[in-house]
């Protein structure tokens, strides 16, 4: 063998081996985010075509917003009262611990009301509805829907969409209540900062613009939720193992795209 | 009558239907045999548009739904019904909501006469007082024979059968061909039925088309495929291990 072929066989194998390595994935991840834009393109229109009927939509508001309610409002109630602590802390370092209600309030109204109930609701409600979609895609009911000319679009996707973006903004609500309330226990009764001083500050601080750019997200990320994970059931394979990997998918998912999607809209509603 | 013309389909690397020709009679039940694996199941969801060939066009009554839209393909849907390998019953509804949910969605009946009309087709099949059990609640026997109620209801033109007896003992089995056999004949209907109870289900079809590495090996009537000399089906029908099938 002589070099130049040496050198042929070195850099052509191991250089067209790496493109390949590299590659196939690249165009794996591309074609998924192909289908699942087409998905979400087709299940926006699909909500304005065929929503579904009321019924079916109001028992998904349940399933999605009301069997939630009791995760939600533990959730606020221990990350207001941990927000009281940590502010309170952190406040008379400077001497302002009358500001804890603008504290408290406005991180939670801003940010970690629309954010914590959106992935509480992605572990709760959303694993369950990848969880029912796939299990209905495996056993064929959803190819049953097709045979007898049905949309399944209309019976499955549209009502947990509709659903999840009306109680998206409600829990987000919800949380944002509960919070304060959590963080006035541990900063007014176990603290004692002044209580007029608590709620004046947070009346004053807080704006309008405040909670319309909470509920605009919480309204997003109710999309994010039931897009991601209707998608992921939708296209499930292989048996329940299948399954598993598509509940696990769609909530990883579902979280990161909240998280990525909350600092882009946060940067454009500053 | 339904038509495939040089059918191929793969998944990955793994040739299933290889330039598959079958005509379907109408108004007859066609048999489609075939070792496990071998793409019966395949072949059927072609025929109602379940899944695309990369090559070769799928006719009913003469029009092309290969590559159809939605729409026009839901308008030849509603000519067909299916009963599945696994039934395929909605698990969250019981069962007269399962036979009622295609005439609630897709007629404008009132309550008593949707009614009236499964427990029509309920008792057709042989089932009484199952209106408020669940699917998980029922034998494979009785699912299948809710499941063919479901699909009778709307009346289709064709019915496709996807392994209709697959995990019923041989008495339920051979109950199930005859139901079958007779609602045919009562309705008239196109039926393809994908099985592998041989010889048993030469007893109701009128054609049999074998199966055999992605082609159709033979077609003709159960009597012609009992005299067959192919070596492929009488190895299948007798169920010998030596011969041309391999089983790993």
């Amino acid at each position: 063998m002589q070099f130049s072929d040496f050198h042929y066989f070195f850099w052509g194998v191991s250089l067209s081996a790496l493109l390949s390595y590299l590659g196939r994935p690249a165009v794996s991840v591309l074609r998924e985010m192909g289908r699942m834009t087409l998905f979400l393109l087709y299940a926006v229109w699909m909500l304005f075509r065929a929503p579904g009927k009321p019924i079916h939509i109001l028992k998904q508001v349940k399933f999605i917003g009301a069997k939630s309610f009791f995760v939600i409002f533990l959730t606020a109630a221990f990350t207001g009262m941990v927000l009281g602590l940590q502010g309170y802390y952190t406040l008379t370092k400077t001497g302002t611990e009358g500001m804890l209600g603008s504290v408290v309030a406005l991180s939670l109204i801003r940010e970690l009301g629309p954010v914590l109930a959106a992935l509480m609701v992605t572990g709760r409600a959303g694993s369950a509805i990848t969880a029912e979609i796939g299990i209905m895609r495996i056993t064929e009911q959803i190819d049953a829907l097709e045979t007898m000319a049905l949309e399944p679009f209309k019976y499955l996707m549209s009502p947990k969409i509709l659903a999840a973006l009306v109680a998206l903004p409600l829990l987000c609500s919800i949380f944002d209540v509960v919070g304060i309330a959590g963080g006035y226990l541990v900063g007014v009764k176990m603290m004692g900062v002044n209580p007029g001083a608590y709620l004046n500050g947070m009346e004053k601080s807080v704006e309008w613009k405040d909670v319309y750019s909470g509920l605009v997200k919480s309204f997003s990320f109710g999309l994010i939720i039931s897009w991601v994970c209707c998608y992921k059931g939708f296209y499930t394979t292989r048996g329940a193992e299948g399954v598993s990997r598509s509940t696990t998918d769609a909530v990883v998912l579902s979280s990161i795209l909240i998280l990525i999607w909350d600092y882009f809209l946060t940067s454009i509603m500053m | 009558m339904i038509e495939l013309i040089r059918l191929k389909k793969s998944f990955g690397k793994q040739l299933v239907l290889n330039d598959l020709n079958l005509k379907i009679p109408a108004g007859k039940i066609t048999a489609v045999i075939g070792p496990s694996g071998e793409g019966k199941s395949v072949l059927l969801k072609h025929m109602i548009g379940l899944l695309k060939p990369d090559n070769g066009k799928v006719l009913v009554d003469g029009e092309d739904i290969t590559w159809m839209g939605r729409r026009q393909l839901n308008r030849i849907r509603e000519r067909f019904g299916m009963l599945f390998q696994g039934v395929a019953l909605f698990d969250s509804m019981t069962v007269f909501e399962n036979v009622a949910f295609p005439l609630e969605e897709k007629t404008r009946l009132s309550r008593d006469e949707i009614r009236e009309r499964v427990h029509d087709a309920l008792e057709h099949v042989g089932l009484k007082n199952v209106d408020d059990k669940y699917p998980d609640q029922l034998s494979g026997g009785m699912k299948k024979r809710v499941g063919l109620a479901r699909a009778l209801l709307l009346k289709p033109d064709i019915i496709l059968f996807d392994e209709p007896t697959t995990g019923l003992d041989p008495i339920i089995c051979n109950a199930m061909h005859r139901l079958i056999k007779e609602t045919q004949e009562r309705f008239g209907f196109t039926a393809v039925i994908v099985t592998h109870e041989v010889p048993s289900i030469f007893e109701i079809c009128d054609y049999v088309a074998m199966l055999y590495q992605g082609r159709i090996q033979m077609r003709g009537t159960p009597a012609e495929i009992r005299e067959t000399e192919d070596p492929v089906l009488r190895q299948f029908i007798t169920g010998d291990l030596e011969g041309p099938l391999q089983f790993v």
